[in-house]
């Protein structure tokens, strides 16, 4: 059995076929054709995904690398368009597609009444096809196209709705922040070129052992090992991408986008590229502990610090973009102690979980109408109990309960820290230790402050008549004032909305369980939340099921340690409920069902008792204040610079002004000499022939 | 006797006075014409003196030429002299200017 080149084209193109259909037909084919489009071109690709990584897995087909296109050719150097699919990229595309395919049947849900619909389902296949382009590239080139394929769509995402200023903002800001991010990787694909003189991963892979030795010399006297260059570089643009500090501050503000991209690419897998692209380059990357020590050490410090954050968050989706800032941090972690399965196997689980509590906290929403505040929530699980079931399920699942999906990925990543041996690794272990314990709280206190406790709004059953549409539109005005991402929402369909709605916490309907087409994908992702991780864990994790896919040295391999402990899913799990992780999670637990169940005054008091902490965490380490002082200031400043020095100094003044000025006042001296007088003239006439003749006969005379 | 010389020097002389007229005059727009056709005498007298003396007598054809075309340009000259004094009411140079940049 082998893999087919048409079956894998088919998977890539059937969402871009999709993404046209609704983008460009939108009008022709209405609201209905273009989900329908779209869905189904995502489900053909979702369907003979399975299909592949059946066949790789249980059909014993072998790994398909060819190329398919040849994209441009320079020289000695050609670009293709290729695919290399194996079991990572395997899991990858159905993870991908997967998740895809419920966020699209969600999204007529939650965008029901949005203008852009078509527009929104155009950009999201686009944005899988992208996605398969990047997971399914056999080289450097096609990787780069699909990076920037997918940061593009997510620019285009973020400012999904463009009239609202802070989605602008957002999006400009995610932009540039990965502009910085993909300078790095652009560079590290450059020093591949370089250095092995090809960008096929498997030409480039079979020939990594020459670079050991090899160095880049950058001035005289310094010289910088080569593969650590490389992957430094390659991992500056994982960073950008995978939001890790400190160029993790776009991440957050995504949260403007529509809550189903937050699902699908701001916590499944755009997020997770980074993650993906390291996992696929450790042939590169095991020839470089300083490299793997620095990706360590940044993951760890995102996974604890950002998670920090997480906890003083009121606004429900931001809670779980710090979290899933903090998962991306272990994810990284695991990268950087070379237990590459591990960070791809938490990435599959989260995929399922992140995806699973952000559609959730999207269910919330709509059900609260477009109120995003904690403060406000409250006792929602009596009216929304699918929401809330599915939700503990994913929340459950991130804090690392045993048996959960979440608690394979996340404590065998925390158990290879623990066993490592690079340098940081004792800092690594410390962080990703607390960030358990972060987690938990933040997590819980989510889910209390939500679904459980008094409620925090008022439901006013006011249905006077006549106002509506006016008050309507001004209210909503006001509940956008507060950083929500809503908008999907407009006047008419919602006419029993009250004058008054834009007060938060003030209702006019109780909140009610949400349609079948959003509770659906939250159930089909609560299941893989509890189970996928215990049905997969010994093979993916512990047998090597990736095979030539990811390579680890014999020294690093921590996984391979850890494997010799493992003695069965059940087996780990049970082992789990007496490991430190699990004694800190249930002491948060403690902690907040205490807080939140029994004494909420507390929470206030704590508050202001850690009055210099909060302002730390509520600022976010001042990370945006500072980049905006420098970076943003700093690029107007230079700017405005270039703008009058440069344009209209040196340009417009001296060049273009000046050399129109000078003429002016050469004019000016000349026009003296125009007396007007008619005798003037004259002389000038006579002098001037006075001196041609003298000149002639002067001539004349030495020709002689 | 009379030389080649003297019609030469007679002839600059008359020229130098015709040059002085244009730039001492600074009144009147008719002595400028006068100190013209003074250049223009100046001119003749220098031909009729190298026709007499080369023996060849184009030179003194050209002089008639000359007269004629100069007699036509006074004509000219003054009939714009005359236009000039409707329409300005003075033939004063000082005030005529208009070419001042």
């Amino acid at each position: 059995m082998t893999l087919s080149t048409s079956i894998l084209l088919i998977i890539a193109l059937a969402p871009l076929a999709g993404c046209l259909l609704a983008g460009f037909l939108g009008k022709a084919i209405g609201r209905a054709g273009a989900h329908g489009a779209t869905i189904l071109g995502v489900a053909v690709s979702c369907a003979l995904s399975f299909w592949v990584l059946y066949q790789l897995v249980w059909g014993g087909a072998p790994v398909y690398n060819q190329n398919v296109y040849t994209w441009f050719e320079i020289g000695r150097f050609s670009a293709s368009v290729g695919f290399l699919v194996d079991r990572l990229t395997a899991m990858m595309m159905v993870v991908v597609t997967f998740v895809s395919l419920l966020v699209h049947v969600y999204t007529i849900g939650y965008m029901a009444d949005d203008d852009g619909y078509q527009r929104f389902f155009s950009y999201i296949s686009l944005f899988t096809f992208s996605m398969l382009m990047l997971v399914m590239s056999n080289n450097f080139m096609q990787l780069f196209f699909g990076w920037e394929a997918v940061g593009l769509v997510s620019y285009l995402l973020i400012g999904f709705w463009y009239k609202r200023p802070t989605a602008i903002f957002a999006n400009l800001k995610a932009f540039l922040v990965n502009r910085v991010g993909d300078f790095g990787f652009l560079l590290g694909i450059a020093a591949v070129l370089y250095f092995l003189g090809t960008l096929d991963y498997g030409t480039a892979f079979a020939s990594a052992g020459s670079l050991v030795g090899r160095t880049l010399q950058v001035t005289q006297n310094t010289h910088w090992d080569a593969a650590t260059v490389i992957c430094v570089l390659l991992f500056i643009g994982a960073m950008g991408k995978s939001a890790q500090v400190p160029l993790h501050v776009w991440l957050p503000d995504s949260m403007e986008g529509p809550t189903p991209i937050s699902a699908l690419i701001h916590a499944a897998t755009m997020v997770t590229a980074g993650i993906f692209m390291v996992a696929r380059m450790s042939p590169l990357y095991e020839l470089s502990d300083g490299a793997l020590s620095f990706v360590m050490v940044i993951g760890a410090t995102g996974a604890l610090f950002t998670g920090l954050i997480g906890i003083v968050q009121n606004d429900i989706k931001r809670v779980v973009a710090y979290s899933t800032l903090s998962q991306l941090g272990y994810m990284t972690v695991a990268l950087g102690v070379s237990a590459y399965a591990g960070a791809v196997f938490h990435l599959m689980t989260h995929a399922f979980f992140k995806a699973l509590l952000f559609l959730g906290a999207g269910s919330v929403i709509i059900a609260m109408h477009h109120e995003q505040d904690m403060r406000y929530m409250g006792g929602l699980r009596k009216y929304m109990p699918v929401t809330w079931i599915t939700m503990w399920i994913g929340s459950l699942a991130l804090v690392a309960i045993p048996f959960t999906s979440g608690f394979y990925s996340k404590d065998a990543i925390i158990e290879a820290v623990g066993a490592s041996h690079r340098w940081g690794s004792g800092y690594a272990y410390f962080c990703v230790l607390a960030g358990a314990f972060v987690t938990a709280l933040y997590t819980f206190r989510q889910m209390y402050l939500t679904f459980h406790g008094k409620e925090r709004f008022v439901v006013v059953h006011d249905h006077g008549h006549g106002r509506h549409a006016h008050d309507h539109a001004h209210g909503h005005a006001a509940a956008h004032g507060h950083g929500g991402a809503d908008a999907a929402v407009s006047p008419e369909e919602h006419p029993s909305d009250e004058p008054g709605h834009g007060e938060p916490g003030v209702l006019h309907h109780p909140p009610k369980e949400s349609p079948w087409v959003v509770t659906l994908p939250l159930v089909l992702l609560a299941i893989p939340s509890l189970l996928v991780g215990f049905l997969t864990v010994g093979p993916v994790l512990f047998g090597g099921w990736f095979g030539q896919a990811v390579r680890v040295e014999e020294a690093n391999d921590v996984l391979g340690e850890l494997a010799r402990e493992f003695h069965g899913a059940t087996a780990m799990a049970l082992h789990g409920f007496w490991s430190l992780p699990f004694g800190l999670v249930v002491l948060a637990f403690a902690i907040t069902t205490y807080i939140y169940l029994f004494n909420p005054a507390l929470a206030g008091r704590i508050k202001r008792a850690l009055k210099p902490l909060y302002v730390v965490l509520d600022r976010k380490y001042w990370f945006d204040t500072v980049y905006f002082a420098v970076f943003a200031r700093g690029g107007v400043a230079l700017g405005r610079a270039l703008w009058k020095g440069g344009d209209a100094a040196v340009i417009d003044g001296a060049l273009v002004n000046g050399s129109a000025g000078l003429v002016e006042r050469i004019a000016a001296g000349m026009r003296r000499l125009q007396s007007g007088y008619l005798y003037h003239y004259a002389v000038a006439m006579i002098l001037g022939l006075v001196l041609l003749l003298g000149g002639y006969w002067l001539i004349g005379q030495n020709g002689q | 006797m009379i030389t080649l010389s003297h019609y030469i020097v007679f002839g600059a002389v008359l020229f130098c006075i015709a040059v002085a007229g244009l730039f001492i005059n600074r009144k009147n727009v008719i002595v400028l014409l006068m100190a013209i056709e003074l250049m223009l005498l100046a001119v003749n007298t220098n031909f009729v003196a190298f026709s007499r003396f080369l023996g060849d007598v184009s030179g003194q054809v050209f002089v008639f030429f000359i007269l004629t075309v100069a007699a036509a340009e006074s004509a000219i000259g003054l009939a714009i002299l005359v236009l000039l004094f409707r329409n300005r009411d003075t033939i004063n140079i000082a005030e005529i200017d208009d070419l001042k940049g």
